[in-house]
């Protein structure tokens, strides 16, 4: 019995550099719960049409079940662990989510969470319609996702306001 | 009865109280912080020294005799530690039971891995335990499995043929239960001389309820509390105990069934898997703790499923619309197994005791059997059988109402229990509710939205747009005096809770049933804090452990907030029992003079005299010697609670708009209305959310999923690209609103709220696109309802109903 081959990476994950030693073929979403211990990204599927595997990847939402870690050396990867502030404090986003009961069992959270995260710095002043184009990329067994519509656009309007108020 | 004044989507009616107390207010959920951080714990986040992972050699035919098993080449894989067929681990079989004679019900076994035979594709013969996940894939690809392929049983039509195969030895026929629950005297004159008798013959595909996390365990021996560790997303903790404790040969007592963060279950994870089981005994085995996570194809595959049926229904009317009597034949393919604890009785039993539903019938005949086939095995799902006799019943009174030249709501109306108490024809004694007023209130909505003018308008434009209803009630909050009715061998029912308050004047409560989204850790400490004036975040809610909870039935049939609400609110009283009691003695006050406040206890004539409960812990604790010499140290209590009669009944009335498009097929659905009665909302957000979630379900049941296979009993859609699972885009927002009818027997007035969704939708959504086809003449009777189906009515390539 050999032990496969593995590879060295250098993954920057939630501003923290690690190293790793993997085998080529182990994903992105396995290397970040399994050898980096950030287990708050999730895995439902593994062929990239549930949307619980959803990280950031430099600032876009990208499927961790798709990629392999060693294509994401030289990126910045966001998980959901670096939302909230460093004293646990829920970031706006988490904070509607819970607000408006986007969540219940919580699997697919993560997933929908990296998806806001990414989607609403690129698009500050999206209307319902586009965030349920959008939160239609990802599956929820749960909610029946209007709560999940509700939190994001909730969200979106909070940060509009909070723009608004400040210019 | 109090009623909801909404007006708008999400608006809380005037019967939700908001008068300062935690039950009924809609608080944010204790659970949410750590699931939104990333720091919940799921069972594929847990990781222990040495573990090992497991994966399932399948049967890759879907009935067959296994010639051969060769593992020798899986174990020269690199990274593969161990293999097992049945043989190595000579375990006991899961055989669910029911009390019921021969000529009803034929008692089979599942085996833990398959041993002579195989029944479906996907059926597990063999585990392969590796160094990592990837191994242990690589390790079943080598595995070498012979069969000898017998030709495979897959519909109603080939099991009940006369030169069937069996299925199961011991049932030649395949027929696993054949009851007939209730056959009305004289029924057969009753629709001879009804002056209407319609009929409706229905298929409903089979379906995953496909919680987002699949299943999954981490087992392994803790030599310093001499037990075996089970870590497992199980809605029913203590019958995994009992049942891999059986199996094992092992006593119940070296076995610890733990629950981590749960990523849903509705019913899938309520049955007792054969796989958590061959992991725990290969744990032992290889003395290392084993994970073994559920791929999405085997989920689909290879799990439990549910809800594939065949209903022969008619129903006979007078003139005026009024039910005169109903004649069923339910037919439910329960696939290759039967389930433990509840077996394949689960849905014919189901439709045959709560078919009549929400109307008045005089007369009642039903013949309920289950069929066993080469699939994958069924467990309860979501709604268990009500989603599809409810559907029937709804399209039996839609068939009515068209033969007779009336309106499909009236002659609800003229059916509708209203009068309560009510016994039904099932021997069912259904407490309050608000059937007709629910009704009344959605047909209300739906109108003042504008929908009827809006469809008229579409109509003249060519645009087709229906509308459809479901009235329906569902029995929550079974006690074992219910469930006995059905006959299961192990009863189900009660709940017990206990109670412990700290030093500090914190509680711990245990309950017996197993949230896995429902929101118990907030619900429950709702209730709890109510009870002894403590605030939320002093209640602390413990489940989902075999060591910690005395024993529990866990969450299915929406009995937790009935039950296990109830349960925990007697606790929580005798818990303030005592608090006062000992508080009237440290006050040197007549115990009717103290009452329970905030945080405390507090002398009624004075309430500025009183002690907080750290000074009554501190006494129960610390300066024990203190206490009256009759009263024992500590702060604890207990109490357990049952079901009472028939259980109690929510109720709901759904209302959809939908539109059909001409040029595809899609039926799209424009409005969503729901109006629930599910008593006192603990907390009305996770009522709504429970609502919500469960119309999905139902819309994927209507309009989406099915799991099908080729001929040769291969599944053909096991993966999400071929199960189509409604996104965002295809579920659209419900409106809702509510009405209160209290349980009188549950503490708080609650009744089950998890599964009504699910319930109505199908219906509703049928209903509403039979209407839309009204011009065509079609009604269509199976769900899914195909974009092919819907095209082709509208194109007329469809016959017309007779
Ligand atoms: S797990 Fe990556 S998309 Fe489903
Ligand atoms: S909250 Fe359970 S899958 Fe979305």
């Amino acid at each position: 019995m050999t032990e496969p081959d593995k590879v060295l990476l250098t993954l920057k994950v939630n501003d923290a550099v690690h190293e790793v030693a993997v085998e080529a073929r182990r994903t992105l979403a396995d290397t970040l719960r399994h050898d980096l211990e950030l287990t708050g990204t999730h895995v439902a599927c593994e062929h990239g049409v549930c949307g619980a595997c959803t990280v950031l990847v430099d600032g876009d939402p990208a499927r961790s079940c798709l990629m392999f870690a060693a294509q994401a050396e030289g990126s910045e990867i966001r998980t959901v662990e670096s939302l909230a502030g460093d004293d646990g404090s829920l970031s706006d986003l988490q904070t509607a989510f819970s607000a408006n009961h986007g969540l219940q069992c919580g699997f697919c959270t993560p997933g929908f969470l990296m998806l806001a995260e990414g989607f609403l710095a690129e698009r500050p002043d999206a209307d319902r319609e586009e965030i349920r184009e959008v939160v239609s990329s990802n599956l929820c067994r749960c909610t029946g996702y209007q709560t999940i519509v509700d939190s994001i656009q909730d969200c979106a309007e909070r940060r509009r306001n909070a723009k608004e108020a400040s210019a | 009865m109090t009623f909801g004044t909404a007006t708008g989507d999400g608006e809380r009616g005037a019967g939700f109280r908001v008068d300062g107390t935690w039950v009924g207010a809609p608080v944010t959920r204790k659970e949410d912080p750590r699931l939104l951080t990333g720091g919940a714990r799921f069972v594929d986040d847990i990781h222990l020294p040495r573990m090992l992972h497991a994966a399932f050699v399948r049967s890759t035919v879907a009935s067959g005799h296994v010639t051969s098993v060769d593992l020798s080449r899986v174990l020269e894989v690199p990274g593969v530690v161990a293999a097992f067929t049945a043989e190595d681990l000579d375990l006991g079989d899961i055989t669910p039971r029911l009390d019921r004679p021969p000529e009803e019900y034929t008692e089979t076994s599942m085996p833990i891995l398959a041993r002579d035979r195989v029944r479906f594709v996907g059926e597990p013969v063999a585990v392969v335990l590796a160094e990592d996940p990837y191994a242990a894939e690589d390790g079943i690809e080598a595995a070498d499995v012979t069969y000898d392929v017998t030709p495979p049983v897959l519909s109603e039509e080939q099991a009940l043929a006369p030169e069937a195969n069996a299925v199961h030895e011991q049932a030649p026929g395949n027929v696993l239960l054949d009851v007939s629950m209730f056959a009305s005297d004289g029924i057969d004159d009753v629709f001879a001389e009804a002056p209407c008798v319609v009929q409706v013959h229905t298929r409903t595909g089979r379906q995953n309820a496909l919680p987002l996390e699949t299943r999954g365990v981490v087992a392994g021996w803790d030599s310093r509390a001499e037990q075996l560790l089970v870590q497992t997303c199980t809605q029913v903790p203590h019958q995994v105990r009992t049942v891999l404790a059986g199996s094992l040969g092992m006593a119940e007592s070296t076995v610890r069934v733990l629950v981590p963060d749960m990523g849903g279950g509705f019913g899938i994870k309520c049955v007792v898997g054969r796989e958590e089981i061959a992991v725990a005994a290969a744990s032992i085995r290889v003395r290392r703790p084993v994970k073994w996570i559920e791929d999405r194809k085997d989920a689909l595959s290879a799990s439990f499923l549910a809800r594939e049926q065949r209903y022969d229904a008619r129903a006979a009317f007078d003139e005026t619309g009024r039910i005169l009597g109903l004649d069923v034949d339910v037919l439910c393919d329960m696939g290759a197994y039967s389930c433990y604890p509840f077996t394949v009785g689960i849905e014919p039993l189901m439709a045959s005791s709560e078919m009549p539903g929400v109307y008045r019938v005089p007369a009642y005949r039903v013949r309920g059997r289950a069929i066993a086939t080469n699939k994958a095995p069924t467990a309860p799902y979501r709604g268990v059988s009500r989603p599809q006799h409810v559907m029937v019943m709804e399209r039996l009174v839609e068939r009515a109402a068209r033969e007779l030249g009336l309106d499909p709501l009236e002659v609800r109306r003229r059916n509708l229990i209203t009068v309560f108490p009510y016994t039904g024809v099932n021997n069912v004694t259904y407490d309050p509710g608000s059937y007709l007023e629910s009704l009344n209130l959605c047909e209300r909505v739906i109108a003042d939205e504008g929908w009827y003018e809006t469809r008229r308008a579409a109509a003249d434009q060519g645009r087709v747009l229906g509308i459809g209803y479901s009235c329906f009630n569902e029995r929550t909050g079974y006690g074992s005096d219910a469930f006995a009715k059905r006959k299961m061998q192990a009863v189900p029912g009660f709940d017990i809770s206990e109670i412990r308050m700290d030093t500090a004047g914190a509680v711990v409560v245990t309950t017996g049933t197993m949230s896995h989204g429902q929101s118990h850790e907030t619900t429950m400490a709702q209730i709890v804090a109510d009870k002894l004036g403590l605030p939320l975040d002093k209640v602390k809610i413990q489940q989902g452990d075999t060591d910690r909870v005395a024993y529990g039935w866990g969450s299915f049939a929406s009995r937790s907030i009935t039950i296990g609400g109830t349960a925990v609110a007697l606790a929580a009283g005798n818990l303030g029992g005592k608090l006062l009691d000992l508080g009237a003695h440290l006050l040197e006050t007549p115990r009717d003079n103290v009452e329970l406040g905030d945080e405390g206890v507090r002398q009624r004539d004075d309430p500025a005299r009183g002690l907080s409960y750290r000074d009554i812990a501190d006494v129960a604790y610390l300066k024990s010697h203190l206490l009256p010499k009759e009263t024992e140290p500590g702060l604890q209590a207990s109490a357990s609670f049952d079901g009472v009669g028939d259980g109690t009944f929510s109720n709901a009335s759904h209302g959809v708009v939908v539109e059909l498009h001409r040029d595809t097929g899609r039926v799209e659905i424009l409005r969503y209305v729901c109006v629930e009665d599910c008593g006192v909302a603990i907390n009305p957000q996770v009522v709504d959310g429970q609502a919500r979630g469960g119309i999905a379900q139902g819309i994927a049941g209507a309009l989406f999923e099915k799991v099908t296979y080729d001929e040769n009993g291969e599944p053909s859609a096991a993966s999400f690209l071929d199960y189509k699972v409604p996104t965002a885009c295809e579920i659209p927002d419900v409106g809702m609103h509510h009405i209160e009818t209290p349980c009188l027997f549950t503490d708080n007035g609650a009744k089950g709220a998890g599964e009504g969704g699910t319930i109505g939708a199908p219906a509703a959504v049928l209903n509403a696109v039979n209407d839309a086809l009204r011009p065509t003449g079609v009604e269509l009777n199976d769900t899914p309802i195909t974009p092919q189906q819907v095209f082709d009515a509208l194109t007329g390539a469809l016959e017309v109903a007779p």
